[in-house]
């Protein structure tokens, strides 16, 4: 197995195995906070992220955890954040939705929708007057193209040939309602095109396709410092908050799920290796390993660790 | 030398201060709907984008949560931003970023992003501005912690506070009455900054305490001058900072004269003097010897029709009808007041603030 493919299957495998521990530790009802986990979504962020550069930024959603860590973004502050401990990475103010790395360049997560698109635009402006070549990301999904500060942050980023990738991760629901409910269209890259966007849509969850793609497309952002919107299709394996499946409910249809689940990131990933004579079950086992003897201790610190000061309530409210 | 006596009205101090601080600060970016429009926010960002260019001086699309979202992700990426809306209702479309991300940011990451960006917002009043041009809204925004509320009254703090504003590591807000850029008075043409941590008793008295803000203080500032000639002194304290409300200044009045008006620059209903009253209230149960009243803006939406505006706002005979009911004067020494009150007061209409005034705006 080459490094590359290394590197890819210990982020993918990292990302899905500390949403599986998240999920089996939430019924212990030490995790309390909402948890909006990235199964199923793990290629784009993998992919995206292993073109970037400490200096690059992301800028995410609720929906964040995969960004977090296939940015870098520490694991043990992400789960005392989750766990509400003063080692979060935002001391257990924000909790799971508004995760943080500023040392790896993962700036930002919020949790309403799109409101995070605007900042991220703000970002590519400070880096284009600063004549940095650095270039800003930002995640979302399928229903923050809905809100209209995201035509807003369009149409400023291409007013002002702002270097920003707009990645919207098509899950096709937002919460239990299918995209065809709220949109006349599920091509959303119609909605760059109007801001005279230049736009992609493709399958998010063949790491190596968003991989190479994503390349391409970030070194032309970094060139000629134009916004870039790229959609990728997609879809979450468990429910829109929580630890569980609530497939049960029969909010999407039973053949869709079942040709998604078919689609898993990693499942394609592992075929690929197979494919290309890469695929080597010792290496997968020792990475698997690893991974597990991380996220243990990161739980294991988490829970360890102490909530923040009651009396530390209102620091921070104002900066001095 | 810089010039310590020098007059200009307040809206000539915005732009002073605006520009003195461009000039002083490479990362201080302007950005407004029609900042480099011909009349320039009301005279207050006139040339700024010639002096500093298109760059710096950014004329935005009618976006108002975009850019203000745009103006955070700058303030966390080593800029600051002075952000301006001709109306404060237009900033409504902007409320989302403004309580969600810049009043948190720096509490939800733990002290990481503090936003130093400024929100200018206009007041209007008059000429028939009419219910969506004319709203202060100044406890909505003071409701939420993080933020900082900025409410001047006076040239020297039109200067004074914006320029502390920009200097400040948080979200600012900055309330300016529409009719308050023309008030005049002395500003030093060296950049200063004025406190903006609180209240500031502007004219000292033991008849009864008066807390006003921005253009009303004017207005008391007269009824003052004519109370004066019956020797009835108010204690004027000018509210200046909304948020973080600081109490001392009015509470150390109010000991002395038992007495509190509230002069509402907005609705009486849920106002600022509602806040202050139970703050005060809650300190000390006894303090006041008669209780305290509040005039403000009444339960309804702002009338576009001088012909209803002049039941719309308080006037100088209203608040002065207040004063003279706390005072529990005679009613021949009501007469006496009322008639002078009448007989100083230059006629205008209540839809005009000074012979100065010719809109259209």
């Amino acid at each position: 197995m080459n490094i590359l493919n290394q590197k890819l299957a210990e982020n993918l495998f990292k990302l899905r195995m500390v949403e599986d521990q998240i999920s089996k530790k939430y019924s212990e009802q030490e995790i309390r906070c909402p948890v909006h986990l990235s199964i199923g979504q793990e290629a784009i962020a993998v992919g995206i992220c292993q073109n970037l550069s400490l200096k690059d930024q992301v800028y995410s959603t609720h929906r964040c955890h995969s960004h977090y860590l296939a940015k870098g973004g520490n694991l043990k502050s992400m789960i005392c954040e989750i766990y509400g401990k003063q080692s979060g990475c935002c001391g257990g103010r924000g909790g799971s939705m508004h995760l943080m790395d500023v040392s790896v360049g993962m700036m930002l997560s919020l949790p309403i929708v799109a409101s995070v698109i605007p900042i991220a635009v703000g970002a590519a402006m400070s880096h284009k007057m600063k004549k940095k070549k650095d270039i800003v990301v930002v995640f979302f999904g399928d229903a923050a193209v809905e809100e209209g500060v995201f035509h807003e942050s369009a149409n400023f980023a291409s007013l002002h040939d702002l270097p920003i990738l707009f990645v919207c991760e098509n899950n096709r629901y937002s919460c239990f309602t299918e995209i065809n409910k709220r949109q006349p269209s599920e091509d959303l890259i119609r909605l760059a095109k109007c801001h005279e966007i230049e736009s992609l849509k493709m399958n998010g969850n063949n790491v190596i396709e968003v991989l190479n793609q994503s390349k391409q497309i970030i070194d032309k952002v970094k060139k000629f410092s134009k916004p870039f919107f790229l959609q990728l299709d997609t879809y979450r394996f468990v429910e829109h908050c929580g630890p569980n499946n609530d497939d049960y409910l029969k909010y999407r249809d039973d053949k869709e799920v079942t040709e998604w689940i078919k689609n898993d990131p990693i499942e394609i990933f592992l075929k690929y290796l197979e494919k290309k004579n890469q695929y080597n079950e010792k290496k997968i086992e020792e990475i698997k390993r690893k991974i597990n003897i991380e996220i243990n201790e990161a739980f294991k610190f988490a829970q360890k660790d102490k909530f923040p000061k009651p009396s530390s309530l209102k620091k921070y409210v104002y900066a001095e | 030398m810089p010039n310590k006596d020098r007059i200009l009205s307040a809206s000539e101090a915005i732009l002073e201060a605006t520009d003195q601080m461009m000039k002083k600060d490479n990362n201080l970016i302007l950005i407004g709907e029609g900042i480099n429009d011909p009349k320039g926010i009301f005279g207050t960002t006139i040339n700024l984008s010639k002096k500093y260019g298109e760059k710096r001086a950014i004329e935005s699309p009618i976006s108002e949560n975009g850019i203000t979202g745009i103006a955070i992700g700058l303030g966390i990426n080593n800029f600051k931003v002075l952000l301006i809306h001709q109306r404060v209702e237009f900033a409504l479309l902007s409320i989302e970023q403004i309580f969600n991300n810049a009043a948190k940011s720096f509490y939800v990451t733990n002290g990481q992003h503090n936003v130093p960006i400024v929100i200018r917002m206009i007041i209007g009043r008059g000429w028939g501005q009419g219910p969506a041009h004319s709203q202060s809204l100044e406890t909505i925004f003071s409701y939420i912690p993080g933020l900082k509320i900025l409410i001047p009254s006076s040239a020297y703090d039109a200067k004074g506070m914006l320029v502390s504003a920009i200097s400040d590591p948080n979200p600012v807000i900055i309330l300016e009455h529409r009719w308050f850029h023309y008030v005049e008075g002395v500003v030093p043409s060296n950049i200063y900054k004025s406190d903006i941590k609180k209240p500031k008793v502007i004219s000292k008295g033991k008849d009864l305490t008066i807390v006003v803000s921005s253009y009303n203080v004017n207005e008391i500032i007269f009824c003052s001058e004519i109370l004066k000639e019956f020797k009835i002194y108010l204690e004027i304290i000018d509210l200046r900072v909304l948020r973080p409300l600081n109490l001392n200044p009015i509470l150390k009045s109010v000991r002395k004269t038992k007495k509190l008006i509230i002069f509402e620059i907005g609705n009486k209903t849920y106002g600022v003097g509602a806040e202050i009253i139970a703050s005060i209230l809650e300190k000390n149960h006894n303090i006041f010897g008669c209780p305290p009243s509040r005039v403000g803006l009444p339960d309804s939406p702002t009338p576009s029709t001088r012909g209803l505006a002049k039941k719309f706002y308080p006037n100088q005979i209203d608040i002065m009808k207040q004063i003279i009911n706390q005072l529990n004067l005679s009613n021949e020494d009501e007469k006496l007041i009322l008639n002078l009150l009448k007989k100083k007061s230059p006629p205008h209409d209540i839809d005009i603030p000074n012979p100065k005034f010719k809109g259209p705006f």
